[in-house]
């Protein structure tokens, strides 16, 4: 594989430069986060509008039986504040991954990657970054559906922290190993409607994938392979102290293998413009 | 041969025993559609037995030794005693055609029954089970109570719309308090100063001044999302405190919180279909419903006012009691 990125370092590299590594991605990424207040709001109004207004003329209509985690019959905001927790990591690693996009574009990508460490590991620590920034929003998301009576254990909140990050790097590994395969940020957009929409709607964010097989068969089936179908049930299952090894075995190995797609398919030339894809020099 | 005679007959029977008061607190459900009572142990929560009984259970009460259950079960046109050491049915009281509900008197003796069918209520000795008086009251009797003092038997009937007043020392009818559509469940105060009374189509619960038997409120309920022709109280319960009134509202699948001193709806709980009755455990920390349509009981955490867990019992189950 050509790569022209590739430093040499002079002296062994040793744990401190690892580390800096890791909290200088960190600091750009929260840096972002915090100069960017619209992109907060947006990604916390998105899934309140959902919780607040969408759920609320849902809650008559939408019996919800008695579904494992929960032990009695629950309110439809109950039923999609999961679901809503996990729209929020994807919408961001979505968003993160628009941004490797938008690094490329503007050569920011190339700062970063004169960095002697290896670039499996730098593509990790932006990966764990962006689920970090992640859980915040998770968080003041959980804290305003309280209002709503959204209201698990209080342990359920410490519980399903693990889970988020999972959730989190899972989305994260997917979104980047979609950008190495992505040449253009307008490509991506179109990706994004394409990707987002169906992964969220064909899941059970929304609706229990039992009321999803009393609709059709083959819905069923795509709803139960969708990983953020598992991602949604691990959360779920957290929040309410419980938990489902099959939401994890699928989560977990989804994470790996993005995870590792996108490092190996990593090319940061690939969508430079005018360069078709052979990269500045 | 004594000694094998003596294990034969005995051990079952203290085996049983054992077997049968060995798991606390219970709850007992009768399951109209079944046939049946679920028994609930309410340390684990789970169903440990079911019990065939006589046909249609619905009303049930506990003697107040604890050692007994009254069922009635209204296909069968009787009432059953079941002994709570073996879960067997002992003996069968002439109950007058369809019992429905009914009320034990605090002398733990004289069994009020309404019998829906025959516009009566009838008293039934539970030693001697001799009738001790019929009593014509209004049409399709529903609901009983008897206060704690004993002074009263309430009634009421469906189809009348009334409440009906009866002196427990003479068995006659002596008031009747009009109120709202197809009453059903009678309760007093702990005091008895208060009747509550639910009227299932009405939708209100009227509060009855015991004194005056004049209604001084009536308790309307208006659930965000849920059309006003389903709420249809049924059960109520008032703890022992007078802090709270719970009232199930059948087909609107919550039960309502009402402050019993204010009068004000504070809470509605999400529970099974079609919620109908209610019981208390000793401690009156948690409050059992019974959700006929949905085939469950939803536990309800009396001091946080949650619903913490719901447990599959029979087809449509109706009433509910718990034995500390």
């Amino acid at each position: 594989m050509n790569n022209p990125a590739k430093v040499t370092p002079l002296v062994p590299l040793n744990r401190s430069a690892y580390l800096n590594c890791f909290t200088g991605i960190l600091t750009r990424e929260f840096l972002r986060f915090v100069s960017q207040r619209s992109r907060f709001l947006s990604s916390l109004v998105r899934p309140l509008l959902w919780l607040i207004v969408f759920a609320a003329g849902f809650r008559a209509a939408l019996g919800i039986s008695i579904i494992p985690p929960y032990e009695t019959y629950i309110t439809y905001e109950v039923y999609i504040a999961p679901g809503l927790c996990c729209m929020i990591l994807l919408f961001n690693g979505m968003q993160s991954s628009l941004s490797m996009v938008y690094d490329r574009e503007m050569g920011s990508m190339r700062v970063l990657l004169m960095s002697p460490l290896p670039r499996g590991y730098l593509l990790l620590c932006k990966m764990v970054s962006t689920a970090l920034i992640s859980l915040a929003q998770v968080y003041t998301f959980l804290a305003i559906a309280l209002f709503v009576e959204v209201d698990p254990p209080l342990l359920g909140y410490l519980a399903v922290l693990p889970a988020l990050v999972l959730v989190a790097l899972m989305l994260s590994a997917l979104g980047l190993f979609m950008s190495s395969w992505i040449k253009q940020l307008e490509n991506f957009a179109g990706v994004m409607n394409f990707v987002i929409f169906p992964m969220f709607f064909l899941s059970s964010a929304l609706y229990p994938l039992w009321k999803m097989r009393e609709a059709s068969e083959w819905l069923y089936w795509v709803c139960s392979v969708n990983p953020f179908t598992h991602a949604t049930e691990l959360v779920r299952h957290a929040l309410y102290l419980k938990m489902s090894w099959e939401a994890f075995a699928v989560v977990a190995g989804t994470t790996l293998v993005f995870s590792v797609l996108a490092i190996k398919g990593f090319n940061p030339q690939r969508g430079v413009r005018g360069t078709g894809g052979k990269g500045p020099n | 041969m004594r000694f094998p005679n003596f294990i034969r007959t005995a051990l079952p029977a203290a085996l049983m025993a054992i077997s049968a008061s060995s798991y606390g607190a219970v709850a007992y459900v009768s399951n109209e559609k079944d046939d049946t009572l679920s028994v609930i142990d309410l340390n684990t929560m789970e169903v440990t037995d079911t019990i065939e009984v006589g046909q249609r259970p619905r009303g049930i009460t506990l003697s107040r030794d604890m050692t007994k259950l009254y069922i009635c079960a209204s296909d069968s046109d009787t009432v059953q005693i079941m002994d709570l050491a073996t879960h067997r049915i002992i003996t069968e009281l002439p109950s007058g055609e369809d019992p429905e509900q009914f009320a034990l008197h605090p002398n733990d003796r004289h069994l009020y029954i309404a019998n829906e069918d025959d516009a009566l209520v009838t008293v039934v000795d539970t030693e001697t089970q001799d009738v001790l008086a019929q009593i014509d009251v209004g049409v399709e009797p529903e609901g009983m109570a008897v206060s704690h003092n004993g002074k009263w038997a309430v009634n009421t009937s469906e189809t009348t719309n009334m409440v009906h007043w009866i002196d427990t020392s003479t068995y006659e009818l002596v008031d009747n308090t009009l109120i709202d559509q197809r009453p059903r469940h009678v309760e007093f105060n702990k005091d008895d100063s208060l009747l509550w009374a639910s009227s299932e189509i009405g939708g209100t619960v009227s509060v009855i001044d015991v004194q005056s038997r004049q209604v001084i409120k009536k308790l309307t309920f208006e659930l965000p999302g849920i059309h006003p022709d389903k709420v249809q109280p049924v059960g109520v319960k008032l703890t022992n405190d007078g802090k709270y009134a719970f009232v199930a509202l059948g087909p609107a699948n919550h039960v309502a919180v009402v402050d019993a001193k204010t009068y004000d709806v504070k809470d509605y709980l999400l529970v099974g279909r079609r919620v109908w009755h209610m019981a208390f455990n000793e401690n009156e920390s948690q409050l059992y419903t019974t959700n006929g349509v949905s085939g469950d009981i939803s536990v309800v955490d009396v001091d946080k006012l949650k619903v913490t867990k719901s447990i599959k019992v029979g087809r449509y189950p109706w009433g509910v009691v718990v034995k500390p």
